[in-house]
């Protein structure tokens, strides 16, 4: 058996050259074909790599979808994001926990299902959803998982996953043959920039018309800014890389979107695969790349094929390859780098970090990747959105993109709108929309709030309806969840809060141990032992987090409590009371005293009854 | 002769090498800027945050941002000491630290830091984590209970001792320092005078048998408060 699992490793490590920077991918194929990377199996990587077991170890105990230790072959992880709590996951694994005889985070004894749950997988307008193994299924209702699992159980052909559990697919490219899934689309609004109609080719065609300095000055000249939420200005972060010394040039598409709440680049990547393509390459043309990279989160691993065989199209047409377009000299090739379960790694330095085989810690800055990113070489990181809005700006020009949407923020955004609301789905609406607008046009019911730009943006309230979703005001990633009047401010604030306790790398300080420290106190407070003087404890325990952390997740994982404190005040206080005659509420004596009770089998001298 | 550089902190002006970080500028010329993850000798880590500072309004950790000409650095403020009361908070309640039995106390910069800062009991509640020892080495204790996962001993043993005997598995609150075999410290290739165990901040890494043996009064921060000597330094010139 031994020797069995050493061959395995060996040819899966010779298949990647045995090149340590490809240690992600080595992890996930290990584990492919021997269900876990195993304490041995990770020494015989270490070994076949020759480097530190240690490494290895770290590796695979960094990534939510890399296991140590044997799972069932039927892997079921349920979403817990806020907007499939609220559609009733919690009765899912209570359904699922009777049928299989196990727990959440256990395996069958015969090896056949694991059950567990993931952080949002990207069907947040399909909710309650799960991802079976690499299978999406959405809109779990009543009965329907349990139904699932009957099925799997009495044909025993685990291995049939799909076949067995998807009756129909989804619309779109969702039917294609290489994707078969069940998810829909919910295209609700499509806009001129994204999901308009493309024709391959004619955006590179434009833009190898042009030299790199002037495509550069084009997208300049848009005004584009980047749609992941930071929006850094995408002409500017593409200068400073071709700018920058290196005799490489690398640009990697993020499409690692792991926002809660946010799922539109699921729908660009199943229906517009080459517009972003083409984006990439007008990109590497721009900044001097010979190699693209998309960094593809695990949860979207069944749209990998798909987007290979798009891929291949593409290089057969010659818009990929040596010579792209017929223009000597310019080689670009694109290769899909594969994700393994971290939101993390949505951080364009930690992204870095994962596609070089490493842990997905965000690296210290400066230097920026624009200077030294992948493999040390200058790096442009951008959002898949961003990309399209890129080939698209070539084919129609930048004054009729810069015509569409506000002086500061150009063009169209994509909304993901997940929550209570009738019309759940994308959205592509121009920026400077009205997010009362917006409401309406998803029929929201009877919102009381909506989380802009997921848990790491804000939760705003009727007072803020009036604003604008733009970089200046509600500035955005995309996802926008509504809540109605009957949601509990503080129990989602508490769940986004766990999201980001689970998601922190854990290598500072502040966003590791402070987050933890935000949620006691939280919890404290729904249980209803909060006192005033915590209001004030969240808020300065808040703003040190955001001040101290090292990277964008640390820096926004107080946003929850803090945006709450400020437009839910309300909320908090009705839960407080002041100490009685001194004393602190959440201090119960009694209870404190009950497992020493129990020990002893004796009443204590404090004693009451 | 590598380039001077000019900046500002907390109102004095310094002087500093191109390449330097505003931390190294800081040390040399006699300002400490408070820290635990940064050692002498160590490339830059970044983790623990304490060197949090200002430059030109925004916070930076110290031990990563170069000089640049013209920077205004805040330091030693009040909204600063006050944040890295709260850092040093965060790693006392995270792990299980007892000065009063750690063979470290008085030699423990964590616990000097504190000192410094002005702490007496931490404002956050404790924890409790659940943390493995590891006494497998024969000269070497691994006390994860006070580690503060600042990655000293990972870069010592990387950097100067030429090995490999540290990292770190898990992440978030989970995460835990791990050595380079399954067995333990003594499967790996570690020694007692190696850099590594000397890097630890606090009582982590132990060589065993040789504790509690500086008396009371004699210890490192028994009469100076962390830092002091780097202020003296300067002084003294």
């Amino acid at each position: 058996m031994s020797t069995t699992r050493e061959e395995v490793v060996s040819t899966v490590c010779q298949a990647y050259g045995k090149d340590r920077g490809r240690l992600l991918d080595i992890a996930r194929d290990v584990q492919e074909k021997l269900g876990c990377v195993d304490g041995k199996s990770v020494n015989h990587i270490a070994e076949e790599l020759s480097i530190p077991r240690v490494e290895v170890a770290s590796l695979v105990s960094f990534y939510s979808f890399l296991y140590s230790e044997p799972q069932g072959q039927v892997r079921i992880h349920l979403c817990n994001d806020v907007p499939d709590m609220m559609k009733g996951t919690a009765r899912i694994v209570a359904e699922l926990e009777e049928e299989l005889g196990i727990q959440v985070g256990e395996t069958t004894p015969d090896g056949n299902f694991s059950l567990d749950f993931a952080s949002c997988i990207g069907l947040s307008d399909q909710a309650p959803a799960a991802l079976v193994n690499d299978l999406m299924v959405p809109r779990l209702g009543p009965g329907t998982a349990r139904r699932g699992v009957q099925i799997l159980k009495e044909r025993g052909e685990l291995k049939e996953l799909n076949r067995l559990l998807i009756r129909n697919h989804g619309d779109g490219n969702n039917a294609h043959d290489l994707v078969r899934s069940a998810c829909s689309n919910n295209l609700r609004q499509a806009g001129e920039v994204i999901f308009a109609d493309m024709d391959r080719g004619d955006a590179l065609e434009k833009a190898l018309a042009m030299s790199p300095v002037e495509v550069i000055r084009e997208i300049k000249t848009s005004r584009l800014r980047g749609r992941g939420g930071a929006g850094f200005p995408t002409g500017m972060k593409w200068e400073f890389t071709r700018a920058a010394e290196g005799d490489r040039r690398y640009l990697i598409c993020n499409a690692d979107e792991g926002e809660p709440g946010t799922f539109k680049d699921r729908v660009i990547l199943t229906e517009r695969p080459d517009l972003l393509f083409e984006g990439m390459t007008v990109g590497g043309y721009a900044i001097g790349a010979e190699k693209g990279l998309v960094y593809l989160r695990a949860e979207y691993a069944y749209l990998r094929e798909f987007l290979e065989h798009v891929l291949d199209e593409r290089r057969e047409l010659g818009l990929l390859g040596e010579s792209v377009g017929g223009k000597e000299g310019f080689n670009f090739d694109i290769r899909i780098q594969m994700g393994a379960g971290a939101y993390i790694c949505g951080e364009e330095t930690a992204l870095i970090s994962s596609c070089e085989g490493l842990r997905g810690d965000p690296k210290n800055r400066p230097p920026f990747p624009a200077q030294q990113g992948y493999l040390g070489k200058p790096t442009s990181v951008n959002n898949v959105e961003t990309l399209c809005c890129v080939a698209r700006i070539l084919e129609r020009g930048s004054g009729w993109f810069a015509s569409i949407g506000t002086a500061g923020s150009t063009g169209t955004k994509l909304l993901s709108i997940s929550g209570d609301c009738m019309r759940p789905g994308v959205y592509e609406v121009p920026f400077g929309i009205r997010l009362r607008q917006v409401l309406e046009m998803c029929d929201a019911e009877e919102p009381m709030a909506a989380q802009v730009g997921g848990p790491s943006g804000k939760m705003v309230g009727e007072a803020d309806f009036d604003r604008t979703i733009c970089f200046d005001d509600l500035a955005t990633g995309g996802a926008l969840m509504v809540f109605g009047r009957d949601r509990d401010v503080l129990e989602i604030t508490s769940q986004f809060l766990q999201f980001f306790i689970h998601e922190s790398c854990g290598y500072c300080t502040p966003c590791r141990v402070g987050n933890v420290l935000l949620q006691e106190r939280l919890d404290k407070i729904r249980a209803g032992y909060g006192e005033p003087s915590d209001l004030d404890y969240l808020q300065r325990l808040g703003e040190s987090i955001k001040m101290a952390s090292r990277c964008g997740l640390g820096q926004t994982s107080p946003n929850p409590v803090l945006s709450t404190l400020e437009n839910f005040r309300s909320a908090y206080e009705e839960r407080l009371s002041a100490p009685a005659g001194g004393e602190h509420s959440s201090f119960d004596l009694q209870s404190a005293l009950s497992t020493s009770r129990a020990l002893t089998g004796r009443k204590s001298v404090h004693f009451e009854e | 002769m590598s380039e001077r550089i000019s900046l500002t902190i907390d109102g004095h002006t310094i002087e500093a090498r191109s390449g330097q970080t505003i931390l190294e500028a800081a040390q040399e010329a006699g300002v400490y800027i408070p820290r635990l993850c940064w050692m002498k000798g160590l490339s830059s880590f970044g983790s623990c945050r304490l060197c949090t500072v200002r430059v030109n309004g925004r916070s930076q950790s110290a031990c990563t941002q170069p000089a640049v000409p013209g920077m205004i650095v805040e330091n030693d403020t009040e909204e600063l000491r006050e944040l890295r009361r709260s850092l040093i908070d965060m790693l006392f309640v995270e792990g299980n630290h007892f000065c009063m039995f750690c063979e470290k106390s008085g030699d423990c910069e964590l616990q000097a830091l504190a000192y410094r800062l002005g702490i007496t009991a931490p404002q956050y509640p404790f924890l409790f984590p659940q943390r493995e020892l590891d006494a497998s080495h024969p000269d070497i204790f691994v006390d994860r209970n006070r580690c503060i996962l600042c990655g000293r001993c990972v870069r010592a043993s990387q950097e100067l001792d030429g090995k490999h005997v540290f990292g770190f598995v898990g992440r978030g609150p989970e995460k835990r320092l791990a050595v380079n075999a399954e067995s333990g410290l003594g499967g790996t290739d570690a020694a007692a005078e190696d850099e590594a165990v000397a890097a630890c901040p606090t009582g982590s890494l132990l060589a065993k048998r040789v504790g509690y043996a500086v008396p009371v009064g004699q210890r490192r921060f028994d009469h100076q408060p962390i830092g002091s000597e780097i202020e003296r330094a300067q002084s003294d010139e």
